[in-house]
């Protein structure tokens, strides 16, 4: 009997195209002077975010009874900071990162992400290299037009024709019924980062990236991550996220700089996943750490590799583009 | 009662939503930013056929349905109620015309269907693939004519209608892809 899923899930050419990118990201950050690092997949943190679930696992040392608990890293942000903390200068990574609980087309639970931080580079600046980076590394008949930048407000407002944060919820909830969505009451319920969550992945994304690159700029606050708010109005933070095709290529922030900030955002994640009956997470103590020692004045930003070969590639699932997808590991 | 997650969709998957049963004909995983993760289903309703679609907070559960696919061979029909039998234990059961519906125009007496039953009642008939079924009327055709291209429509034993080739006579048998309801070839 043959054992046909021995074989790779991805093509020859998928696996040729991806050896290409990754020497073209290598090629395009040793022209800019930004160095290589490498940091841990495994650690005794993990993240506080309770909409991310980490791998566990542990150390087990001879004749030593109890088992050290590790976790495989959801991205490698925290270990990058510290680097930066240090004196490490501009930095990039191309590393695995793992997520429980997240599987589909568009999600292997094992995935690729090419993560950099810029000392001294304002989002803006960061925005105009990733936009070049993508450019660059567009396969030659992929056809790419000049990119564009637009606010999480204004892409918002054109198509749903509501304010994020000005809008009622019950507004919300009429539009979701208009568009044939009307369990959507029921799921988001009073909670307006899910409501935006909901209706933004619904109704705005597949809109984003059609034939460019697409960047939204200053998200909500209200929406967890740990960019620094906006100078102008606190309501919104400097964050970014880039789409090509309808689908989310990349997560960026000026990077939040205070200690004290940080804990407060550690403490309000955890709030929740108490809230959410989750199992309660230690804080990354030595990320508080350096950030009190000193992080430079930075913006980062991290692409998931798979999803940019997978668009560039004009296919429309993951598993075509890893060689062993995790039903075939 | 058997429940099923939102991790367990998967095409084909049969579980009860408002009180019908549903087939699940896609299943796509969604998590924007970095918040809640979604499943949006398209899903068809088995009893009334129409196709929805609906969104799921990853992690739900439903209730799976009790439907089942079985293969039944089809006996008679006695005015009202489609007779099929399931061959191996004799088990027989009667499906009225909403489950038959379109399948109704290829159903050949011992032909053997796919039946879905429902809480053990059948509320659909897929007939098999090809059959083969007999030509009760057709004009002769012009032998030799090859200008019409289109063929000629011949009614068959079952009722259907079919586009055949103008060479095609009454009394003969012809496959057809009960998919695609065109004909296929001539049965020897």
């Amino acid at each position: 009997m043959e054992h046909l899923d021995w074989r790779p899930a991805c093509s020859l050419q998928a696996l040729a195209d991806r050896a290409r990118l990754n020497s073209g990201i290598r090629r395009f950050f040793a022209a800019r002077g930004v160095m290589e690092v490498e940091t841990p997949l495994l650690g005794s943190r993990t993240v506080t975010d309770p909409a991310l679930s980490a791998f566990t696992t542990a150390l087990h040392l001879p004749g030593k009874k109890e088992v050290c608990p590790l976790f495989l890293q959801t991205s490698p942000e925290f270990a990058m900071k510290r680097l930066l903390a240090a004196g490490s200068g501009s930095i990039y990574q191309l590393c695995k990162a793992f997520r429980n609980a997240e599987s589909g087309r568009h999600h292997n639970p094992e995935f690729t992400l090419l993560e950099w931080y810029r000392v001294g580079f304002s989002l803006d600046d960061l925005i105009t290299e990733v936009e070049s980076l993508v450019a660059g590394l567009a396969p030659e008949d992929f056809d790419l037009n000049p990119p564009e930048r637009l606010s999480y407000v204004d892409v918002f407002m054109r198509h749903l024709g509501l304010h994020p944060l000005d809008a009622g919820l019950d507004e919300f909830a009429r539009v979701a019924i208009d568009r044939s969505l009307p369990e959507a009451g029921e799921l988001c319920g009073q909670d307006r980062a899910v409501w935006l969550d909901l209706l933004f992945s619904y109704f705005v994304q597949p809109y984003l990236g059609q034939g460019r690159l697409t960047s939204v700029y200053d998200y909500p606050a209200l929406l967890p991550s740990l960019a620094c708010a906006c100078p102008d109005d606190e309501r919104f933070v400097e964050r970014t996220e880039i789409f090509l095709a309808g689908i989310e290529l990349g997560n960026g922030f000026r990077e939040l700089q205070s200690s004290e900030e940080q804990q407060v955002r550690f403490q309000r994640d955890l709030s929740q996943r108490q809230a959410q009956g989750l199992p309660s997470v230690a804080m990354d103590e030595r990320l508080l750490g350096a950030l009190d020692h000193g992080l430079p004045e930075c913006s980062g930003i991290a692409i998931g590799l798979d999803r940019l070969l997978m668009v560039f590639s004009n296919l429309e699932s993951l598993s075509e583009v890893l060689a062993f997808p995790l039903a075939r590991a | 009662m058997a429940t099923v997650s939102t991790s367990e969709f998967k095409n084909g998957l049969k579980l009860m939503m408002d009180g019908d049963p549903y087939t699940i004909l896609e299943n796509e995983f969604v998590k924007p930013g970095k918040g809640q993760a979604f499943n949006r289903v398209k899903l068809r309703n088995l009893k009334s056929g129409r196709v929805i679609e609906r969104t799921f907070k990853s992690g739900e559960t439903m209730e799976t349905a009790d439907v089942v696919d079985t293969d039944m061979q089809y006996l008679y029909n006695d005015g009202e109620l489609w007779h099929f039998m399931v061959v191996e234990t004799f088990d027989q059961y009667a499906a009225d015309a909403a489950a038959v519906a379109d399948a109704q125009k290829w159903l050949k007496e011992q032909d053997i269907c796919q039946v879905t039953l429902y809480n053990g009642n059948p509320i659909g008939v897929s007939p098999p693939n090809f059959v083969e079924l007999k030509i009760v009327e057709t004009d002769p055709g012009v032998r030799g004519d090859t200008s019409g291209g289109g063929g000629k429509p011949a009614t068959l034993e079952t009722g259907a209608v079919v586009r055949v080739p103008l060479f095609i006579q009454t009394e003969e048998v012809i496959k057809v892809d009960t998919r695609t309801g065109e004909y296929v070839g001539r049965v020897k």
